[in-house]
């Protein structure tokens, strides 16, 4: 029995496009992963302005792209997109099967990741805006042991999400370390969508076929663990040995100690064998037992951001931009406003390498922005060295130049988001599976 | 031993968790392999970030997919949603890395096959 999963979403604003191709392949499983821990902060903000959101809103546009399969039984459909709200977004997706006319569908939301109420036990700060334990397969399988045929969780491991159908069809133990390590390894390469299909490709990215249609990925799992990573074979992109190594390590710190809530996986253990025609085989998954406590997340207030672009030509144009910047910079200290950080960044010369760049010689760039953004206390702090740019139009260096349309240079909230051990029997004691039939 | 810059030997890529930015270097054969893991040591990479990482620089070996990862901590200005950075998420630094030069015995820089791609103006 050879079990096919696609990895249908790897961000939360992901093309769908993709998604029609995968599922015309046929797949017993779609899995839509949806949160980056950057997502966490975003969904925080919506969730600020309205309670009933905190849940990736493009929900609905991936399980209307899979509306047929899904309700003729030929695929189930797995997402995190329930970010720090999975209550409402189990309802948001209930609601879209019902529009589509669905009967009988069972739609699993998982509960109990949220552990900002267990704040005292777990010593968290009180201003902290989310809190939640990355959980792992175990409610996803008990959902699908119930039925379900389309799950919805909040903060899941993003490689359980995957690993999860495996375990559920396969019947493999929860001490299986290495079928476990196996179906973690599986998550890992798919979870990222076109990242593993010639997406962000350090390679010879320019060769991809159809760049314009980068496919999304799935595998072709087998009950020993082993997997075919592919791609539906009308779409772009390539998969080859070298763009799943890329996928298999991002991210992954040590990769011979792979944390999951399940497992520990060991991917120097792996064989990754290219077997041509966007074909690859990974074998031999080793795993031992998973750490102790589950991996937490929290997210506090960290002050308010602003920031201004500021664009000279050449010639002297460093020079022009970093008197602009200066000039910033002198205007918010005259005038008293307290800033905390300053990061100056100059495109064009070192914005992105920074000490890593060679600037000896004497060549001079075409043109620079100078970029200069600022943290405060306070929205209003920040807003007030803004209002110091808007002068440099006439009364600063020569031949500034616009960067384009579309910032208007409001202050935005900054997050800090730092993880954190969670015990697992407090977090195990309130999750929960909630299943509603459509 | 010749000197080579190592966007002509390696890939790599790179992205974070919190304010750790993550980093895997990519060789094309066991010698470009056994080239990079003499040479790229954590120290070299740490000194090459200089004030882009101010905390400390571990390094990992993958030899089945003849890898080397970097670790590298407080490397992102706070981390994303707390970072004052263009590049919060830290998509970058894998090409920053291809920046450094190293010394290759001769034949592993005779075999480089890192290709530049093509501007069509």
């Amino acid at each position: 029995m050879t079990i096919r999963i696609g990895g249908g979403q790897g961000f939360y604003g992901d093309g769908v496009g993709p998604v029609a191709d995968l599922l015309d392949t046929g797949l017993n499983y779609l899995v839509c992963e949806a949160l980056a821990e950057l997502t966490l902060a975003i969904l925080q903000k919506d969730r600020q302005r309205d309670e009933a959101l905190g849940f990736t809103r493009d929900l609905p546009v991936y399980l209307q792209a899979a509306m047929p399969h899904i309700v003729d039984g030929r695929t189930k459909f797995i997402t995190n997109a329930g970010g720090i709200n999975p209550v409402a977004a189990g309802r948001a997706a209930a609601a879209t099967l019902k529009a589509a006319g669905a009967t009988g569908v069972k739609v699993a939301t998982v509960v109990g990741d949220d552990v900002r109420g267990r704040g005292d036990e777990l010593r968290l700060p009180a201003d902290a805006l989310f809190a939640n334990a990355y959980l792992g397969a175990r409610p996803i399988v008990e959902a699908l042991d119930a039925g379900a045929t389309v799950v919805v969780t909040g903060r899941v491991a993003d490689a359980s999400l995957f690993a999860a159908p495996l375990i559920h069809e396969f019947g493999w133990g929860w001490d299986d370390w290495d079928r476990l390590a196996a179906g973690v390894t599986v998550g890992h390469l798919l979870e990222c969508s076109g990242q593993v299909t010639g997406g962000n490709y350090s390679g010879p990215w320019w060769e991809n076929p159809d760049p314009l249609r980068i496919a999304f990925p799935l595998a072709e799992c087998e009950p020993d663990g082993s997997a075919v990573i592919t791609k539906p074979e009308v779409a772009g992109g390539m998969v080859t040995f070298d763009t799943v190594r890329e996928q298999l390590l991002y991210e992954v710190h040590d990769p011979s100690q792979y944390f999951n809530p399940d497992v520990t996986a060991d991917f120097t253990a792996l064989s990754v064998d290219d077997l041509g025609e966007n074909r690859v085989r990974i074998s031999g998954a080793r795993g031992g037992p998973p750490p102790d406590t589950y991996k937490g997340l929290v997210c506090t207030p960290a002050g308010w951001a602003g920031e201004a672009r500021l664009a000279y030509p050449w010639p002297d144009a460093e020079a022009k931009a970093r008197a602009a910047l200066a000039f910033i910079k002198g205007r918010a200290r005259a005038s008293g406003v307290p800033v905390e950080e300053w990061c100056e960044e100059y495109f064009g010369v070192n914005a992105y390498g920074g000490p890593t760049v060679d600037l000896s010689g004497d060549h001079e760039p075409s043109e620079v922005i100078g970029r200069l953004a600022w943290r405060t206390a306070d929205a209003e702090s920040a807003g007030r060295v803004s209002q110091g740019t808007g002068v440099l139009g006439l009364s600063g260096p020569p031949t500034i130049s616009s960067t384009g349309r579309g910032r208007d240079g409001r202050p935005t909230q900054l997050l800090a988001v730092d993880a954190f051990p969670v015990d697992r029997k407090l977090v195990d004691s309130q999750v929960r599976v909630d299943i509603e039939e459509v | 031993m010749a000197r080579i810059q190592l966007r002509d030997l390696c890939g790599a890529r790179s992205g974070d968790k919190g304010d750790i930015s993550d980093l895997s270097l990519f060789a094309d054969d066991p010698a470009a392999y056994e080239a990079i893991k003499a040479e790229v040591t954590a120290e070299r990479v740490k000194e090459h970030f200089g004030v882009l990482v101010k905390g400390r620089v571990e390094r990992f070996e993958a030899p089945n997919v003849l890898a080397l990862k970097f670790v590298m901590y407080e490397a992102l200005g706070g981390g994303a949603p707390r970072s004052l950075r263009s590049d919060n998420l830290g998509k970058t630094h894998a090409a920053s890395l291809l920046r450094m030069y190293i010394d290759v015995p001769d034949d592993v820089a005779a075999g480089a096959r890192r290709r530049r791609a093509p501007v069509v103006r």
